[in-house]
């Protein structure tokens, strides 16, 4: 008998490039919502979706905060779409030493798109929500997924590889002086 | 904490370089919200009226609006408050963009730049980090230019800049205030800047704004949302396409024009062409408006696009950001039924930083004086032959202020009597020596009277709104519309539209009576002057037919915002009355009397001097002011501002016994 497979909800918000007009009401909702007490502060350099933003050469793009990352990348891209030029990290949605963007201004923490969790869920993300020129839209797709992947945990190698990277980078007396300060409170 | 403001103003000294971050006090905003009403007092206060206003005494002021930078869908409106050079009195452009978010977003409410500086420069502030900083390099540099040169050089592409250019540094009298897509224009603002030796301002900031009652104010900002949807799907009826939806008219979107090229006057505000608007026209207009607008394009927080960017391959500047009704300015003045004339000029007048109402007039006055023999060859070396050709001539020498350009820098009003020889009969279209937009029409309109001859802004669509310009010929029409007029302040204001017919009883100059003709009056007035506190756009509340901002949502959302107990009441018959009579009080100061509210003489072919003296004795009634329309003592002290009754009276403007006529 096959093995039944299971599916995941994906949430999609499709960016049509074209629709942008600039405005920028995706950052102010995306940093009311996220504040700390819901909407009693906005402040887009809190926000988790930017808009790059280059009017006199027609560059209107919302990018979503994704992953932290330590470290930047080794080069540059530069990508060059129906002769606009697109600066190196436009495109990126990493927060990442390189740039402001994706950081809370005061603790410099990460910032990442979480699609507005919230209890009750909200219809779509509020930044879909208050585009009104449908740059941004929202779609959800059903994804089958591989049920033993799902439930697949971290193996003993994988866990040392990344001790390993963190110690490369940090030294290891520092991982263990954090791994020692762990293990106290716990 | 502060809600909605920062609670701090950045105070920048031009001549001693001194910076200071300055604590305002809560009281103010009670008083007079923000925005132009906290503007406007700190420019009484600080600011002798005696003061010229290019010498470095005067204030420029950008203050930002009470809810700029909140979420408040389309709050992100800068007013700049100075002396005009042109009019002398107060004046206080605006603008939108993304300038007065950003200045929030830094840490401050206001910008208060003093002094002159000894050499040119910018001011760049980022947070609490200020510096003053040479801008040599930026001598002579057009608007956008020098904001792609500050970016360079600053290595940030999200600054916000707000710069003059050629005609700023040369003080001409209608030089204007550049911001990416928005400009403040009117009554030389950007002559103040220059004056001061102050190229650009360029902001950037990470902080918060506060919201005292979070859960309450996004609702009303979704309500705002969902109900601009809605108007999208239902627009206006009756009325024509480009007065039927929301924002500023969308003539970036919109290809008909009919409205404005046939009721609006062509040349020196002279001719109404009512045949011009055809199909082959609009089918040529469409084809170089596609041509040339490369993207629709918004302010801060909103959806409406009136604004585009236009690439075009004739055009002398390659790229610029254009607002919505310079497309047209320049070829009605210049009578020249190209389009792509317009695009070209407008392109190349707003990085020299003009007003694009002003320039086309005075460049339409002055070619009617060479054509009547009043200003010759000699003033007007090597004057091309054509339309077009002279519009490009006159705004070089006129930017450059080189030979017969000195003069018209000032105006029309001031060059008229500067060349004399009878020019000031050609003088056709200014109010308090400000020009307006050239409209010319049949009958007397008695709220159109008032407001033109009134309103402190000096400039017609900051005063009007809300109101369809003429009346609905069908009952039926009329009753429908009233239906889902919810914005009415009042029932005797849909009565009054009810009845409004187009002749008859019920049609102007007699109708309405004066009670009901100050109350629209009083309305329309008291909308734009919520606005321009809170910093909402016009486009989406006092100037549209049907906005989804409106006096019973307004007093709740600054409340909601701001902490303050605010309600319909006290926002209308408190703060905008406050406000009003303040500003009147400080025009009353700088000389501003009955003699000079009136409109152009030519306003209306018919003319009804004894009602119209009659209709300003009752405004000015209704509004507590005495008959020379300064606001009397007793009102004054009724609106907290019997400091300011006390300083009239002792300069003796109440001279002649007229305090006591009206109160």
């Amino acid at each position: 008998m096959p093995m039944a497979k299971k599916t995941k909800t994906v949430k999609v918000i499709n960016i049509d490039l074209e629709k942008c007009n600039g405005c920028r009401a995706c950052e102010v909702i995306c940093s009311a919502f996220h504040a700390p007490d819901k909407y009693s502060l906005n402040n887009p350099a809190r926000s988790r979706i930017r808009m790059i933003r280059k009017p006199l050469d027609d560059i209107y793009l919302p990018v979503y905060a994704g992953e932290y990352t330590a470290a930047e990348c080794m080069g540059r891209d530069k990508y060059i779409i129906d002769g606009k030029e697109y600066d190196e990290c436009d495109f990126c949605r990493a927060s990442c030493p390189s740039r402001d963007a994706f950081k809370e201004p005061d603790s410099g923490l990460p910032l990442k798109c979480d699609m507005c969790e919230d209890d009750p869920p909200q219809e779509e993300p509020l930044c879909v929500k208050w585009c009104l020129s449908d740059a941004l839209t929202y779609e959800e797709r059903e994804e089958e997924i591989d049920e033993e992947e799902e439930e697949q945990e971290l193996t003993q190698e994988e866990m040392e590889r990344g001790l390993k990277a963190l110690a490369d980078k940090y030294g290891l007396d520092s991982v263990a002086g954090s791994l020692a300060r762990l293990l106290k409170k716990e | 904490m502060r809600y909605a403001e920062t609670g701090y103003n950045l105070e920048i000294d031009l001549s001693s370089g001194n910076v200071e971050k300055v604590e305002t006090d809560p009281a103010m905003t009670e008083l007079h919200l923000g925005g132009l009403g906290t503007n406007a007092r700190l420019l009484w206060d600080r600011v002798p009226p005696e003061t010229d206003p290019l010498s470095p005494e005067n204030l420029l002021i950008f203050g930002t609006g009470l809810l700029a930078g909140t979420p408040a869908p389309a709050a992100n409106r800068t007013i700049v408050t100075t002396y005009s050079p042109q009019t002398l009195l107060m004046a206080y452009s605006m603008m939108g963009g993304f300038f007065a978010p950003e200045m929030k977003y830094a840490g401050y409410d206001k910008i208060i730049f003093s002094g002159r500086s000894p050499e040119l420069v910018y001011v760049w502030i980022n947070n609490d980090r200020v510096e003053i900083r040479d801008a040599s390099h930026l001598q002579g540099k057009g608007v956008v230019e020098t904001e792609e040169l500050l970016k360079q050089e600053l290595e940030d592409q999200d600054i916000q800049v707000a710069s003059i250019g050629l005609a700023g540094e040369n003080q001409v009298y209608y030089a204007s205030i550049e911001h990416a897509r928005s400009s403040a224009s009117r009554a030389g603002i950007g002559a103040v800047m220059g004056s001061k030796n102050l190229k650009a301002v360029v902001v950037r900031g990470s902080k918060d704004v506060n919201i005292a009652k979070p859960k309450e104010f996004i609702e009303l900002c979704n309500e705002v949302l969902d109900y601009i949807q809605w108007r999208a799907e239902n627009p206006v009826k009756n009325v024509p396409p480009i007065l039927a939806g929301l924002g500023s008219p969308q003539e970036m979107a919109i290809h008909d024009e009919a409205w404005h090229t046939t009721a609006f006057s062509w040349g020196n505000a002279r001719y109404r062409r009512k045949e011009f608007w055809n199909e082959e026209v609009e089918e040529e207009w469409s084809r170089i408006q596609d041509g040339a607008v490369q993207r629709l394009i918004s302010c801060y927080n909103c959806p409406m696009k009136c604004g585009a960017i236009i690439a075009y391959p004739t055009l002398e500047l390659s790229k610029y950001m254009m607002k919505c009704y310079s497309k047209l300015t320049y070829v009605m003045g210049a009578m020249v039924d190209n389009l792509e004339f317009g695009f070209r000029i407008a392109g190349l007048a707003q990085g020299y930083g003009v007003d694009s109402y002003t320039a086309p007039q005075v460049m339409a006055f002055a070619i009617e004086l060479y054509e009547n023999g009043i200003l010759t060859d000699e003033d007007l070396p090597d004057f091309p032959p054509d339309n077009e050709g002279r519009f490009f001539y006159l705004l070089e020498k006129i930017v450059h202020r080189e030979g017969i350009g000195d003069v018209l820098a000032n105006g029309v009003y001031w060059a008229a009597r500067q060349i004399g020889k009878g020019a000031e009969a050609y003088d056709s279209n200014t109010i308090k020596k400000h020009e307006q937009i050239p409209i010319k029409l049949g009958m007397l309109n008695p709220i159109f009277f008032l407001m033109l001859s009134t309103g402190e802004k000096i400039n017609i669509t900051q005063i009007e709104g809300q109101l369809p310009q003429a009346p609905f010929p069908n009952k039926e029409d009329r009753e429908e519309f009233v239906q889902d007029w919810f914005q009415a302040p009042s029932e005797n204001i849909k009565d009054f539209f009810l009845k409004w017919e187009p002749r008859g009883e019920y049609a102007f100059p007699y109708f309405p009576d004066f009670q009901t003709a100050c109350e629209l009056v009083e309305w329309q007035e008291t909308m734009h002057y919520i606005d321009d506190s809170t910093g909402i756009c016009a486009g989406l509340s006092s100037f549209p037919i049907k906005p989804p901002y409106h006096i019973h949502n307004l007093p709740t959302l600054v409340s909601a915002a701001t902490g303050l107990d605010i309600n319909k009441d006290i926002l209308w018959n408190k703060i905008v009355k406050r406000n009003r009579c303040l500003l009147r009080a400080i025009n009353a100061r700088r000389g501003l009397r009955r003699k000079d509210d009136k409109p152009p003489q030519d306003h209306w072919k018919k003319r009804f001097p004894d009602h119209e003296a009659q209709l300003l004795d009752e405004y000015y009634k209704f509004k507590g002011w005495n008959n020379e329309g300064i606001p009397t003592r007793e009102t004054l002290r009724s609106l907290d501002l019997d400091d300011i009754g006390e300083d009239l009276e002792k300069r003796g403007i109440y001279a002649n016994g007229q305090e006591n006529e009206n109160s």
